[in-house]
């Protein structure tokens, strides 16, 4: 591993059993990441983009092969622990936001910091919503948000741990285009600012052609 | 397109149709278990009096009522019944019991069951008795052990299980002893004053049409101041004091019905919301939206159908329980059997009442708009509000069926609005509870407090929370038990603090007054104080302002209560009033010099003065067995009928009735049940005829009493709280979908299993504590004012049954909540990326 990666995967393998038999999604997948850098994930749907996002930030285990995030070998850890690691290390943003419905815009954003039993999430909560340009809507409920809203409310909910590394699944997949890229904007400039590597996955070639690295995958394979 | 649609969710519909299930079961078992009793009524009709006529009387049957008697032919039988000491000499035991002396081939219908089965036949040859199986068992005597009634010792021939027309909960006071009418005189216990009721059994010849020959009597033996019974006017008292038990519990059935409607709607509603894409697509394609409302009615209507149908099969096997609780109460036998008509009729009212309540969640996705299909499908589905008319006229269909229900369960209708409008104050009253709980939550949130406890505590009254549903459903299930509990536990009260407080707590009662000084010494020498002493004489009612009281008996407009005019006064003569009497009008005479034809002086009871019609200065004429004595009322008294002693209805002043035929009552304190038992025994083998009642003995019935009532209520009860947790579960599972995805996220965002196991706890234990609360709350309520208004007695309820009901239900929530939300917080974190599919 080079010192200055912030993840490191070495042939990555999934297998799934399915009634049908054994099913391979991600084949002996190599790559690393150096710190603060930028990557996305390119290929069509079904070429393993997710599940390879999955393994890298340690919501799942890889069949064969390691991922270490930060030096840690996700691996060979227990759920809990690998749940404690991602609440320390990793930030999170979805295509479809996933912010919890119940929550206002201001809970969604320190929840991940609430988890930890650390008290004083509310002001930093209320500075990243400011940040992304919701000061206005802190006490709103997902519901009453757009599209577009609710993504602003996930990123900054993403970078209230301060993560090493943020991996979003498809951030733009359900925005409209200025909105898409004022948020691409948006992590951007957090990963710039806040020094947070970036792990995109796109099936958008020019949403890739932003980041400094790109990792091809086709049939669960890279190319 | 219902059946189709329905694939994906068939499992969780099913568990949303047991909602209604076991009310209808409640339903079903009590409307069969009335059609078993109705027909066991009317098959055994004849055993419930054990013959065609019963004419009763307080004093011996004069001539004039023996040549009525006479005319009425043969077969006929006798019985004389007291309440005397029963004294066991192998056990050294002695207790109050009801003696039968029996005369006659009594019962003529229906068996008097003894173990052995001969010992109902071979007592009547004489000095053989039969004792109710429950005062053998306490005293541990056997068939051929001896019993001394009075003077006499009879030898027990065989243990009473039954007669006909009595339930056993009869004997519970005063079990029953009978005897061969030949031996009574021997005891030498009926002297002249005894309180006794004089019993002749008339059986009429076989085709005799024994209602108009019973018309025809009634008058003649009501002109004779004589009370009958028939078996058409028990038949009707039974089938009277049956149906409002019937009704009662019903109603208690019905509520658990309209919670596990309620938890449908609730559950349809939930189901609707995770329909909200399924009916947008099919908007967009095309369909009507009276067409996807459609599709989601078949589906409710099939899982009214099913729950109805599984609710009616475990109402038919549960009908069984009643009788069983319910034995002792009834006087006779009750087969179980499968009557159709209840099981229609509980199908169609839960049928019905889930359809009316899922109306309204279903009427609202009408409105839902095709554009729904391109909103992100974790979006929360507000419920749109708004004038619509076709759901207020559903509302109002549903307040017309609870009404109309509550009417057709009632015997009047004003009971039946009262009902009704008690059903929606309630429900009034707990959501207006869960709306200030909330309220009160959001203003007062404990911000410094963990995580855990502020997510749960946030989930109270965060959007789609069903805070209000399950405050009601299990709000209402603690109410109802712990309201029955605190109810028993202040009737019961009243005799355990009147025990405690240095106060009498034994009687000693039928005393000759040549035994009145020897029966004190005893009691004295025993170390027993002697607390009051009351000389009482057995009088009737002949005359109430110079009407003949069965002349006002006949009168249709009368106010009077028939007991009032009918009933054997026993009263005493006194120069003080005691200090629980208390003149509310005119003056108290203590004294008076008295000639025959001079009016008396005496004081009434305020309350029956009232019921009399009477005032100060009215006249009144007493039968004091024989002798007619006039009265006037100079002033009436208000009594604390509460206290453990002797108060009366009548009091005469000293100087009018010492020489009339008298027994004595004699009041003291024994300080522990050797003590008592001790003193009974000693004063019956020197005083046979002395009769006593020992308070704690009737604590004790009392408890075993109210128990059985309690537990006839407190099983239906358990079907408010069933249906109550079924509701939570129901509840809990229709907002799994919603729960896994948070419980996910949380994962995904770094919460371990043990965080979400905590918050979901603490949501389930403050939902359970604050349900509970507000139960408690209304219990501690309610039973305030059944004590205060009703019962008029003292209100100061333990504690600890509180706390208990508090806990239980709370740890119950948690515990039924865990159980539906099992696998929540384990599901895989990885899920989230995956697709976020129905």
């Amino acid at each position: 591993m080079s010192t200055l990666s912030i993840l490191d995967v070495q042939h990555l393998t999934k297998t799934y059993d399915t009634g049908a038999g054994k099913l391979t999604v991600l084949k002996d997948i190599s790559f690393t990441l150096p710190a603060g850098s930028t990557c996305s994930i390119l290929g069509p749907s079904g070429s393993g983009k997710t599940t390879l996002l999955g393994l890298c930030a340690g919501l799942d285990r890889p069949t064969s092969g390691s991922v270490l995030l930060n030096g840690i070998t996700l691996g060979e850890e227990g759920e809990d622990e690998r749940a404690r690691i991602r609440n320390e290390h990793v930030g999170f943003v979805f295509q479809n936001f996933q912010l919890i419905p119940t929550l206002t815009a201001l809970e969604n954003v320190t929840v991940p910091m609430e988890l930890r039993g650390d008290r004083g999430a509310r002001q930093l909560g209320l500075d990243l919503l400011r940040r992304v340009g919701l000061a206005e809507r802190v006490d709103h409920y997902p519901a009453q948000l757009s599209g577009g809203e609710q993504q602003r409310v996930a990123l900054a909910r993403a970078f209230i741990n301060r993560p090493k590394v943020l991996f979003a699944d498809e951030p733009t997949g359900n925005l409209d285009a200025e909105t898409s890229s004022s948020v691409i904007e948006i992590m951007l400039e957090l990963n710039r600012s806040a020094g947070t590597a970036l792990v995109l996955v796109t099936h958008d070639s020019d949403v890739a052609n932003l980041t400094e690295r790109t990792v091809r995958l086709r049939n669960g394979e890279m190319v | 397109m219902a059946w189709r649609d329905s694939r994906s969710s068939r499992r969780r519909l099913l568990l949303f149709s047991i909602s209604i299930t076991l009310g209808i079961a409640a339903l079903v078992s009590i409307s069969s278990f009335r059609h078993s009793l109705s027909r066991a009524i009317d098959d055994q009709a004849r055993g419930l009096i054990g013959a065609d006529l019963v004419i009763e009387s307080t004093r011996p049957f004069r001539p004039e009522d023996e040549e009525l008697l006479h005319s009425l032919g043969e077969p006929q039988a006798r019985e004389i019944r007291f309440a005397t000491m029963a004294s066991f000499p192998k056990s050294n035991g002695t207790r109050l019991t009801s003696v039968r002396a029996l005369g006659g081939g009594f019962p003529f219908y229906g068996p008097m069951e003894t173990v052995p089965a001969a010992a109902a036949r071979e007592f009547r040859q004489g000095a053989q008795a039969i004792v109710e199986e429950s005062l053998l068992l306490q005293f541990h005597a056997e068939v051929g052990d001896p019993i001394k009634i009075g003077e006499s010792q009879f030898t027990i021939a065989g243990a009473l299980k039954k007669m006909p027309g009595e339930a056993s909960a009869a004997g519970s006071f005063a079990p029953r002893v009978y005897i061969p009418l030949q031996d009574l005189a021997a005891t030498n216990l009926l002297k002249i004053g005894s309180i006794a009721r004089y019993r002749a059994y008339v059986k009429f010849p076989e085709n005799t049409d024994v209602e108009s020959r019973i018309e025809m009597l009634g008058p003649q033996i009501k002109r004779l101041g004589l009370e009958f019974d028939t078996v058409a006017k028990r038949k009707r008292d039974l089938g009277t004091s049956l149906e409002n038990l019937y009704r009662f519990l019903n109603l208690i059935g019905f509520i658990s019905l309209l919670l596990g409607a309620v938890g449908v709607a609730s559950a349809i509603q939930a189901h609707l919301q995770q329909k909200t894409r399924t009916g947008a697509i099919l908007r967009c394609l095309g369909m009507s939206a009276a067409g996807t409302v459609l599709v989601y009615l078949v589906q409710t209507a099939a899982m009214g159908l099913f729950g109805a149908g599984f609710g009616a099969v475990l109402g038919v096997a549960m009908q069984r329980v009643f009788p069983r609780i319910l034995m002792s109460f009834l006087p006779l036998a009750i087969s179980t059997s499968i009557a159709w008509r209840p099981i229609v009729a509980g199908i169609f009212t839960g049928f019905s009442i889930c359809i009316l309540f899922a109306l309204p969640p279903l009427l609202r996705f009408r409105r839902l708009s095709p554009l729904r299909v391109f909103r992100a499908a974790m979006e929360v589905e507000s419920a749109p509000r708004g004038r619509d008319p076709v759901l207020w006229a559903v509302y109002a269909l549903i307040v017309a069926g609870i009404t109309g229900f509550s009417i057709s369960q009632t015997d009047t209708l004003k009971h039946g609005l009262a009902f009704a409008a008690a059903l929606f104050l309630a429900v009034g009253i707990f959501a207006g509870v869960a709306k200030l709980l909330i309220i009160g939550i959001r203003k007062f949130f404990p911000h410094g407090r963990s995580f855990v406890l502020r997510q749960g505590l946030a989930n109270l009254y965060r959007p789609n929370n069903r805070t209000l549903l399950l405050t009601l459903s299990l709000g209402l299930g603690t109410f109802l038990l712990l309201n029955l509990y605190l109810t028993r536990e202040v009737l019961l009260a009243q005799f355990s603090s009147v025990g405690t407080k240095n106060q009498p707590n034994i009687f000693f009662f039928d005393i000759q007054p040549d035994q009145k000084a020897g029966v004190a010494e005893l009691v004295r020498a025993s170390g027993m104080p002697v607390i009051q002493e009351a000389p009482i004489v057995t009088m009737r009612l002949a005359e109430v302002k110079g009407r003949r009281t069965t002349e006002i008996l006949l009168d249709s407009q009368r106010k009077t209560p028939e007991w009032e005019l009918e009933r054997e006064y026993r009263t005493t003569y006194r120069e003080q009033l005691t200090d629980t009497e208390k003149i509310s009008a005119g003056h108290w005479i203590g004294r008076v010099d008295y000639h025959p034809d001079d009016k008396v002086p005496i004081s009434l009871d305020a309350d029956i003065a009232k019921d009399l019609g009477t005032k100060i200065g009215d006249e009144l004429i007493f039968d004091v067995q024989g002798v007619p004595i006039k009265t006037t009322v100079a002033s009436t008294r208000t009594v604390d009928w509460k206290r453990f002693q002797t108060n009366f209805f009548v009091l005469f002043p000293a100087g009018v009735l010492e020489n009339a035929p008298t027994f004595h009552v004699l009041v003291s304190r024994v300080e522990t049940p050797a003590d008592s038992a001790k003193l009974q025994n000693a004063i019956v083998a020197r005083f046979p005829n002395v009769s006593a009642i020992d308070l704690t003995s009737v604590i004790q019935t009392v408890d075993s009493i109210l128990g059985k009532v309690a537990l006839v209520i407190r099983v239906m009860s358990l079907f408010t709280v069933g249906a109550g947790l079924i509701v939570l579960a129901s509840t809990i599972w229709s907002g799994r979908y919603q729960r896994l995805q948070e419980s996910i996220l949380l994962r995904t965002l770094g919460a371990s299993r043990l965080q979400i196991w905590k918050i979901l706890c603490a949501e389930y234990f403050l939902l359970g504590l604050f349900a509970s609360l507000t139960g408690i709350v209304l219990a501690v309520g309610a039973s305030w004012g059944l004590a205060k208004f009703v019962f008029k007695l003292g209100y100061a309820p333990s504690l600890w049954p509180l706390f208990v009901a508090a806990g239980a239900v709370s740890l119950l929530t948690v515990a039924v909540g865990l159980i539906a939300s099992r696998g929540v917080g384990s599901a895989p974190p990885l899920e989230i990326l995956r697709a976020e599919a129905e």
